[in-house]
């Protein structure tokens, strides 16, 4: 059995007992499935994208109020006058959702770009203000809230009972599920997964990671509008109690206890919650003698206990008890026919062309230069060196030609265009692959979904079409560019296998392919042959030679000098920030101060 | 609106300020050195507010308790952390744990002090190490844990110290007699003694903090850790000894804040939560990072609370919070190239 035969058992067995089970089970599950809906939501955004919200429940309040006002108001009801009131409570949807965009684009805009911790804090006090804008505005009806909302109807039939319209809600969970599902297992999935930890490292593969961060949170929010359009519809009423910052907190705690990295996880933890806080509102006030919402007593020393014990929550726990009776899922089913789309191609420009150039790049931290008016062409066709002493700036100065940081003065161009003070995505979409000193790979993640994100540039596939599956072709096609380039990188055994699990200097390798599946037209290595042993050594030198052959430009920084010296046809070399020396390996090698620099000695 | 009643709103403004101020210092201070964003801080504010107020009714502050079994549950963790070998501060571990809550108890339980000072000193006592407790049981654990992570661990430490607020104090507000009954006609703007004492206090603290940061060794050891925790940890800062100080300096700043804020303004068990976060937005003005921009940013919060509650009172909290979208978009404008978390 496998885990998508347990996912079908599981509908069908809710299906059978729909009909059977008591009234109150029945609101029970359809209060589960709203939270659930919103803590999916929140799933992908804290356990995958590694930002997080306290304010979903501001964006439910979005959801219910915008449907409530359409289908109550005089106003609403003078401009809709002309279509029949069972299309209201749709109109008030796309209102919802329209709204709730527009506010969570608004909100993302403003803090995305900032470091992980202002979105949050920017939701909480989101979260506060609506409560007290809706609880204040007299046309939404104050804190008392809008009453008498109709019933949902779908061509005349009416949802009034919760038996069907759990129905409605459990169906829309289902979907959102599959289709996150779908997402995530998806070219721009590797550059949602990416958004936790690897954030340098997908910039420098092109993913524009600030847009996705916001089109993550408003994906959030959307979901969390529809929980809510559907809760007004079910409770015929609202107020602003259910939408303020605490209820936001529960809805980060059922994915947290849940398992924020797991999309089931949130189904779960909406389970576990919704029944224990109506376990803890009975039988704690009776406890403590006193009334009031104690609840939130347990739930916070509970998350916390979760968070300290088994940060991955409940679900993997459960996932690990089960998988005794599940078989595994393949890592990658590689699909026939990729070769049904053809992925973008790039021109490579004729050897000797100028690709890369740095003039008078200097690098001042405060008082410290790092570098100093740093010359330096690379060329298509050549593999060029760039060594140094420790310390040399050599780090330096790959990230300014990398897009990683600015320099303080002079320029690099790349392809004849200025690139100082754009950011490392455009260096990408110009042609440049790189690798990291440190290793920057998604450890968890295969070798092939590592290295199938170097290629994310030249799919074009996006969200919605993921969703749907309507980007199989592309993704086989993406799939097998790059199981080709692990091929030939000589990686091909362990493609499925997680990267952490490879030794260091293996997963440098998987970083050169994981450049290389992007087709760049230049390649910048950091220190590609530290951690290799000698055969390997000489495997990746015949691999650059031969890249060197098809065209690309190279260029190699490293310490290993036999490496550098029989493959590089041209050497920079690099001491406390400046240049010393510069031309052949038989030219460096005779320059007096290259011998000073790393003999030690006077330059007499 | 005419003159007078503008200069009531700004001093009004500036008196709130104080106390964001106050609010703002401590976020900083905790952040920086331990990177933890510390949403709990305004239930400081709470508990020493009324636990003052019990004090003055004659009513042993129930709260008390809470702070035995955080000493208790302390000594377990300690106990069990040396059983595994690993390495216990049992000097500062006491301190913490049994030292000052048992002071704190003898203070309230036995002597039941009359004058205001001692009252102050007791409450003092009974909220400062709830800081470090508070600390040890909660966030040490995850001293390598995300940025993210430790902000959700805040978040729910906030929710457990607000339900345990309304069981020890009860859902009703209390106020406190205040330090001085002065009253002085400036002008035709009164001032009142508690105002004066209120601005007075926080400078007085803004000027000790800027000493014993520039001045003491275990300030420096602490600015080091801000600036580079693990480099400060070679140098041997023990990482546990800055957490302690911070989250004890952020719980006295915390406790003086409700102490002075108690007889001006009604609290209720959540009061503390709304101070905190407005603390929180005078901080993020300054990038979380700076102590001169989020006292500006405490004085900006001040007044622009102060004149919206006489414009638009029902929507003054809106107001200020949503104060933090324009900061952030203006510093978001300044930065353009990607770095990861940590």
């Amino acid at each position: 059995m496998k885990q998508r035969h347990l996912v079908i058992a599981f509908i069908v067995a809710l299906a059978a007992a729909w009909s059977l089970l008591q009234p109150f089970t029945i609101t029970l599950l359809c209060y589960i499935g709203l939270y659930a809906l919103v803590a999916v939501g929140l799933v992908m955004l804290t356990g995958v994208g590694g930002m997080t919200s306290f304010g979903q429940a501001a964006f439910v309040g979005l959801g219910a109020y915008a449907t409530a006002w359409i289908c109550t108001s005089p106003t609403a009801a003078e401009w809709l006058g002309f279509l029949p009131k069972g299309v209201y409570p749709w109109i008030g949807l796309v209102l919802g959702l329209l709204v709730t965009a527009l506010i969570a684009w608004a909100l993302g805009a403003v803090t995305l770009r900032l470091s992980g911790h202002y979105l949050p804090l920017g939701t909480i006090a989101w979260g506060l203000s609506l409560y007290y804008i809706f609880g204040n505005l007299q046309t939404l009806g104050g804190f008392t809230g809008i009453t008498d909302i109709p019933p949902l109807t779908l061509f005349g039939f009416s949802m009034e009972s919760p038996r069907v319209l759990g129905v409605l809600i459990w169906a829309l969970l289902l979907l959102a599920i599959w289709a996150l599902h779908n997402l995530l297992h998806s070219r721009e999935g590797r550059a949602i997964r990416a958004l936790k930890s690897g954030r340098l490292m997908a910039e420098s593969m092109g993913v524009d990671t600030a847009r996705h961060r916001i089109k993550l949170f408003v994906l959030a929010a959307l979901l969390a509008a529809v929980s809510g359009w559907l809760y007004a519809h079910m409770q015929r009423f609202v107020n602003p109690t259910p939408f303020n910052l605490n209820i936001g907190i529960e809805y980060l705690f059922m994915a947290v206890v849940g398992g924020a990295g797991y999309l089931w996880g949130a189904v779960l933890g909406a389970t576990l919650i919704t029944l224990l806080k109506e376990e803890l509102q009975d039988a704690l006030p009776k406890l403590l003698g006193a009334s009031g919402n104690f609840e939130v007593i347990v739930f916070g020393l509970l998350m916390l206990l979760v968070l300290q014990r088994a940060a991955d929550g409940l679900w993997p726990v459960l996932a690990g008890w089960m998988r005794r009776f599940i078989q595994a899922e393949p890592a990658h089913k590689l699909v026939a026919g990729g070769g049904a789309v053809q992925l973008d191609q790039r021109q490579l420009p004729p050897a000797g062309q100028e690709i890369l150039k740095a003039d008078k790049v200097t690098k001042r931290f405060a008082g410290l230069v790092a570098n100093n008016e740093v010359d330096m062409t690379v060329k298509a066709g050549e593999i060029h060196a760039l060594i140094g002493p420790n310390g040399a700036g050599k780090s330096t100065f790959f990230n300014m030609i990398s897009g990683v940081d600015d320099p303080t003065d002079g320029s690099v161009s790349l392809m004849g265009k200025p690139m100082r003070g754009h950011p490392s995505r455009e260096f990408a979409a110009l042609g440049l692959g790189r690798t990291f000193q440190h290793v920057r790979l998604l450890g968890e993640r295969s070798v092939l979904d590592n290295v199938a994100l170097g290629a994310h540039r030249r799919g074009h596939r996006g969200w919605v079409a993921s969703m749907l599956r309507l980007d199989r072709a592309e993704e086989a096609a993406v799939l097998a560019e790059a199981m080709r380039q692990i091929e030939r990188c000589g990686l091909g055994a362990v493609a499925d296998t997680a990267a952490a699990s490879l030794p260091l200097g293996q997963q440098r390798i998987v970083e050169i392919a994981r450049a290389l599946a992007g087709q760049p037209a230049i390649l910048l290595l950091d220190e590609p042959a530290a951690g290799l042993r000698h055969l390997e050594k000489q495997s990746l030198a015949a691999l650059l030679r031969q890249l060197r052959e098809e065209g690309l430009a190279i260029l190699v920084v490293e310490h290993d000098m036999e490496f550098v010296m029989n493959l590089a046809d041209r050497i920079t070399v690099l001491e406390f920030g400046t240049v010393i020396a510069h031309g052949t390996p038989a030219e460096v090698q005779a320059d007096a101060r290259v011998i000073a620099a790393y003999l030690g000695g006077d330059m007499a | 609106m005419d003159f007078q009643i503008a200069l009531m709103l700004t001093q009004d403004g500036i008196v709130n300020g104080a106390i964001y101020a106050l609010m703002a210092l401590a976020l900083v201070l905790v952040f920086s050195v331990t990177r933890v964003i510390f949403i709990p801080q305004g239930e400081f504010v709470t508990y020493a507010a009324l636990a003052m107020a019990a004090l003055q009714t004659g009513k042993l502050p129930a709260v008390l308790w809470l702070l035995v079994a955080l000493g208790a549950l302390t000594l377990v963790v300690e106990a069990v952390r040396q059983a595994r070998g690993q390495e216990v501060d049992w000097r500062s571990t006491l301190l913490w744990a049994v030292v000052l809550p048992a002071a704190a108890a003898v203070l309230m339980g036995v002597v039941k002090p009359q004058s205001m000072l001692l009252q102050a000193l007791a409450v003092l006592l009974l909220v400062v190490p709830m800081g470090p407790l508070v600390y040890r049981l909660a966030y040490r654990p995850l001293a390598d844990a995300t940025v993210l992570i430790l902000l959700i661990v805040s978040v729910a430490l906030h929710l457990a110290m607000v339900g345990l607020g309304l069981y020890f104090f009860g859902a009703e507000g209390s106020r406190t007699a205040a330090f001085s009954e002065a009253r002085w006609d400036v002008g035709g703007l009164m001032i009142s003694g508690q105002s004066v004492v209120i601005v007075g206090a926080t400078a007085v603290l803004v000027v000790a903090m800027f000493f014993f940061f520039e001045r003491t060794i275990i300030g420096k050891a602490l600015r080091a850790t801000a600036i580079n925790r693990v480099g400060a940890r070679l140098m041997g800062i023990p990482t546990a000894l800055s957490g302690d100080l911070s989250f004890a300096l952020a719980a006295l700043i915390g406790a003086v804040s409700g102490l002075l804020i108690a007889p001006v303004t009604t609290i209720y068990y959540d009061t503390g939560f709304l101070i905190g976060l407005k603390g929180f937005v005078a901080a993020i003005v300054g990038g979380l990072h700076s102590y001169p921009l989020a006292l500006l940013g405490a004085l900006l919060v001040g007044q622009l609370e102060s004149f919206s509650s006489f414009w638009a009172s029902a929507f003054k909290e809106v107001i200020v919070f949503t104060l933090i979208i324009p900061v952030l978009w203006w510093r978001s404008l300044h930065t353009h190239h990607v770095e990861d978390e940590e």
